[in-house]
């Protein structure tokens, strides 16, 4: 029986914890929850360690495990608080390899959310960490995409930030790309919008379009297929791009570099440039099937 | 412990330091290095007393130091030569030419590298720490000591109860800012409140040794010790002729040997300068 990834996230944590003898860290992870079931019940003593409330810091003590090489796991329960969590990350850990030779490998679990959850705490905020050197940046949703990074993570001495988001950990499902030439156009979707993008993608193919679709998982760096390139540069509409982070973070930073290698046009779809409030009237959620679907339908009509 | 000994030992490296930082002076004025440099002159014998000590303990502590951190690499025995290099910007320095003077690092002393943001030293060291169970020597500054997750760090460190040792190098300034002027508190009364032991001393070698010997990686503790930068902050310059400088008071200490070992000491330094 397939697992929903939730259960694939403990078991590689459990390894991670009792075969590789290295350490958990983050706030509030033990009880309330276990981090929505993702984390095994484990506890100081095996490995799990409650960091203090001070985020900042936080981010420091994790850097300083990986520089002695425990290959930590670090949890940001939510990506808003990246902005106090990333600064030694992207300072220290993600630069020592180049400046003093010397490799801080961690794993990074930053979760995503949206839904009444206000100004701070909700969607991605990958954009701060995509900027800067030194760091590999993922944002899988299945259980296979999942148990790949985690492998390679296991081979490599990088700094690894997965973008996670709550509403996959029920997902059972792997998702396939369609890549193909002459397609009317192709979805680029990234994160929880690729669930999304796949109900949409069913809905315009039964109006008869033409729809590709490439899951956006690997986000730095950033490559693009010669088999992406060339569905693309055929296609008769371009690309559309969609995240649950605001338009002008990384998806315009990837919509630039897949115009330079193409010469199509790519359009996006992300968060509004506006606050969230807390009530449904006022949020800031990310494109859903519908709004994809009538996005793609303006686009191709 | 023979305290003659170590005196004197702890004089040689703080020579050492001090005729090193004398030759960079020169060379940042004349402008052959040529990038933000910052001198520990005057600041010597907290390093080396230091590294004296846990040198006759036989530990090799993690080194955890900030910008100012010359001192901290030699008197530990980072490769002298190394850094000359460093600062010439060649490949073979001690951070293969990337460090500069303030990211200096050294593998051979256990001596990671500081990344410029104030203070992130001691998160970074505490996580090393905890993870290694090794012993640990944070050096901060008075400046260094006021940010938000310095203070978080000593917090937890108490909780956990690790072998570290919090070294305030405290010569009162942050950059040209007194203390007085920043806050109404010591960083002995803030370490005690965590649950650390803590203290405060000046840069008198003989009293490190009394305060730290019997003591040092039992617990986390924290000793702030007042001490006087000769030169600028950052560069080649002098704030003020009339700073106390605890290298003469040494000199005075311990008499006729000293003077011997400081200039054969500041020949060998001009040597290896003249010859990286």
């Amino acid at each position: 029986m397939v697992k929903p990834l939730r259960e694939t996230i403990k078991d590689i944590t459990f390894k991670h914890l009792k075969k590789n003898k290295s350490q958990v860290f983050g706030q509030n992870l033990v009880d309330v929850g276990w981090v929505a079931g993702t984390l095994p019940k484990l506890f100081e003593k095996d490995g799990v360690i409650e960091l203090p409330m001070a985020d900042v810091a936080g981010g420091g003590i994790v850097t300083g495990s990986a520089l002695v090489g425990k290959r930590p796991i670090y949890i940001i329960r939510y990506q808003g608080y990246n902005w106090f969590n990333c600064t030694f990350i992207i300072n220290y850990a993600c630069k020592s390899k180049e400046i003093w030779k010397i490799p801080a490998p961690m794993f990074i679990r930053g979760i995503s959310s949206e839904g009444s959850i206000g100004p701070v705490a909700g969607s991605s905020h990958i954009s701060l960490f995509f900027k800067m050197p030194g760091i590999r940046i993922f944002s899988p949703m299945t259980n296979n995409e999942y148990k790949k990074i985690y492998n390679e993570f296991m081979k490599k001495d990088d700094v690894f930030y997965i973008s996670e988001h709550r509403a996959s950990y029920s997902n059972k499902k792997e998702f396939k790309n369609i890549v193909k030439n002459n397609l009317d156009l192709i979805l680029m979707p990234i994160s929880v919008t690729r669930f999304s993008a796949e109900k949409a993608l069913n809905s315009l193919s039964k109006l008869g379009f033409k729809v590709g679709i490439i899951h956006l998982v690997n986000l730095k760096p950033f490559n693009l297929k010669k088999e992406w390139i060339n569905a693309i540069k055929t296609s008769k509409h371009g690309v559309l791009m969609t995240d649950n982070d605001y338009k002008d973070g990384i998806l315009r930073t990837l919509a630039h570099k897949i115009i330079e290698k193409t010469n199509k046009k790519v359009q996006v779809m992300g968060l509004d440039d506006k606050s969230a409030g807390h009530h449904m009237n006022v949020d800031n959620l990310p494109p859903d099937m519908l709004t994809i679907k009538s996005k793609a339908l303006e686009i191709i009509k | 412990m023979n305290i003659k000994k170590y005196q004197i030992e702890t004089f040689k490296k703080a020579s050492l330091c001090r005729h090193f930082e004398n030759e960079v002076f020169k060379r940042v004025k004349s402008k052959i290095i040529n990038f933000p440099v910052y001198l520990s002159a005057g600041q010597e014998f907290i390093p080396s007393s230091i590294s004296q000590l846990v040198s006759m303990k036989k530990i090799k502590p993690l080194l955890f130091g900030q910008h100012r951190a010359h001192s901290i690499y030699l008197s530990f025995g980072g490769d002298i030569k190394k850094l000359i290099n460093e600062l010439l910007g060649k490949k073979n320095g001690c951070t293969y030419g990337m460090g500069g003077s303030l990211s200096i690092h050294s593998e051979k002393i256990n001596m990671y590298g500081h990344d410029g943001f104030m203070g992130s030293n001691a998160t970074i060291g505490v996580g090393a720490c905890f993870s290694s169970k090794k012993p640990t020597i944070i050096f901060i500054g008075d400046a260094a000591v006021e940010e938000d997750y310095v203070l978080a760090s000593l917090s937890w460190v108490a909780k956990k109860n690790l072998p570290i040792l919090f070294v305030v190098e405290d010569n009162n300034f942050a950059v040209l800012t007194k203390k007085e002027d920043r806050r109404d508190w010591s960083a002995k009364d803030v370490a005690k409140a965590f649950k650390i032991n803590s203290f405060d001393i000046k840069d008198d070698p003989k009293q490190i040794f009394k305060t730290l010997s019997k003591s040092i990686f039992k617990k986390p503790q924290l000793i702030n010790i007042h001490t006087n930068r000769l030169y600028w902050h950052a560069g080649a310059g002098i704030d003020n002729n009339k700073t106390f400088d605890r290298l003469n008071q040494e000199i005075q200490n311990i008499g006729k040997k000293a003077i011997s070992i400081d200039n054969q000491i500041r020949e060998k330094v001009k040597k290896l300068w003249s010859s990286p």
